[in-house]
């Protein structure tokens, strides 16, 4: 068993920075500021305009003025503040933001990245902030299971759905690996003990290797 | 100076068919709900409407498509929300609705440039992707980027926490989002708020100043504070 959900957020949130500034996609993403501690000075973004996004609010606490991107009624730590919609992507374009953590349909070796358009027919883009972020922070992390319902690598060597942007990706986080890409192709940092190298091989498609130090990937068990 | 206005519909009367209106909000926060729901009413046709989003069905952005008002959408997120098509997405099919699909930061800063009279600027962001298709490049500084044009629109349509008599806007929390910069994007902007104020706001409370604002129409929403 490969890990869920909530233990890919986990493991990410273990790489963040202290005093990191921050943005969540929706989805897996968001999950990573469940795992991080006030005490880490972490800064959450979201794109509608909010540096210091706090806890989703309680239902007696909701207040309809105050949502996140991803159109969760949230709080605020102390030491947020709130501004309009182009000075939230004047920060993220500037390269304010130092890590965005993205979901994904696909990454190839080179770090491109697809994670907008599924291909569906007739149904209508969604594009929302992803370019941007993909683009302009400093570091784009990517959380996504490792493999489709039907078994194909979402780790590629060429990306088939449309691009959110080229050669953005550094570091994805799977249900069974932490693997960075380097101009080498992928490496694999952490892997689950359930799973041996030719198996990763095998599940992924495009150039994979194991770092010397590939370490095992273990996280906590979460309950929700 | 009073800008306040007591009907909604008086005001709105001014939107004729083949009008560009940009409209406020980002999720539930900040919807000109209001006026919207007004502007249904009247039902002038053919308009370009500037929108973050249509995913939601139920949301009166998507329900002036469903009433067949709207003939081109400028936004960031178009896919309605499960597997089946939305009403919007039909239209789309069918070539009854035209559909501009843009980066969110690049959907702002247009819409922001166009009110600051900066007619195009460059941005990496769309570059090499469908979106950038068919849009002027240039190697700057060593990034490739795309060139986009200003928006500019008809009439702003803004949901606000309290106005002034004057025009001067307060929102809250993050109602704010594309209020600010539609309003200095558009040659008549409508704001509908909370309280409107006899008096004027203190100084340092107003996120949009007056200068942009034309009309202040009293919003039926109930008061969430600031």
């Amino acid at each position: 068993m490969g890990l869920d959900k909530s233990q890919i957020a986990w493991r990410a949130a273990q790489d963040l920075k202290n005093g990191s500034v921050v943005n969540l996609g929706l989805g897996t993403p968001v999950l990573v500021s469940n795992f991080v501690e006030s005490c880490r000075d972490i800064f959450f973004q979201s794109e509608n305009g909010i540096l210091g996004v706090g806890p989703e609010a309680t239902q007696k606490a909701a207040n309809p003025d105050l949502v996140d991107a991803g159109s969760r009624k949230v709080t605020l730590i102390p030491g947020a503040s709130i501004f309009d919609s182009a000075a939230s992507f004047a920060m993220i374009r500037g390269g304010h933001v130092d890590v965005t953590i993205l979901g994904a349909f696909e990454v190839s070796v080179s770090g491109d990245l697809a994670n907008w358009d599924s291909g569906a027919a007739d149904k209508a883009p969604l594009v929302g902030g992803a370019m941007d972020l993909a683009v302009s922070a400093k570091t784009t992390w990517v959380l996504m299971q490792h493999n489709t319902k039907d078994n194909k690598s979402r780790l590629v060597k060429d990306c088939s759905l449309p691009l959110t942007a080229k050669n953005c990706v550094e570091r994805i986080y799977t249900d069974i690996a932490v693997i960075d890409v380097t101009s080498d192709g992928f490496l694999a940092r952490e892997l689950i003990s359930s799973v041996s190298e030719e198996e990763l091989c095998n599940r992924t498609s495009g150039n994979i290797k194991l770092a010397s130090d590939c370490c095992v990937l273990k996280a906590p068990n979460i309950t929700s | 100076m009073d800008k306040r206005r007591q009907s909604a519909v008086k005001v709105l009367k001014e939107i004729k068919d083949g009008s560009t209106i940009m409209i406020s909000g980002f999720g539930e926060a900040g919807v000109p709900n209001t006026l919207l729901s007004q502007l249904k009413d009247l039902h002038p046709t053919n308009l370009t409407i500037v929108v973050n989003s249509v995913t939601r069905p139920l949301s009166l952005p998507h329900t002036l498509i469903e009433a067949n008002m709207v003939s081109k959408v400028i936004t960031t997120s178009a896919r309605g929300r499960g597997k089946g098509l939305s009403k919007f997405e039909e239209k789309l099919r069918d070539g009854e609705v035209e559909l501009e699909c843009l980066p969110q930061g690049t959907f702002s800063e247009r819409i922001r440039a166009g009110g600051a009279g900066i007619p195009a600027f460059f941005t990496p962001v769309g570059y090499g992707t469908k979106l950038g298709e068919g849009k002027e490049t240039r190697n700057i500084q060593g990034k490739d980027c795309v060139l986009e044009e200003a928006l500019t629109g008809d009439f702003a349509l803004i949901s606000a926490n309290k106005a002034d008599r004057f025009g001067n806007v307060n929102f809250s929390y993050t109602q704010m989002n594309f209020g600010p910069i539609m309003a200095t994007a558009c040659t008549t902007t409508i704001v509908e708020a909370r309280l409107l104020l006899e008096e004027p706001l203190p100084h340092n409370h107003i996120q949009l100043p007056s200068v942009y604002v034309d009309y202040l129409i009293e919003s039926e929403e109930t008061d969430h504070g600031s």
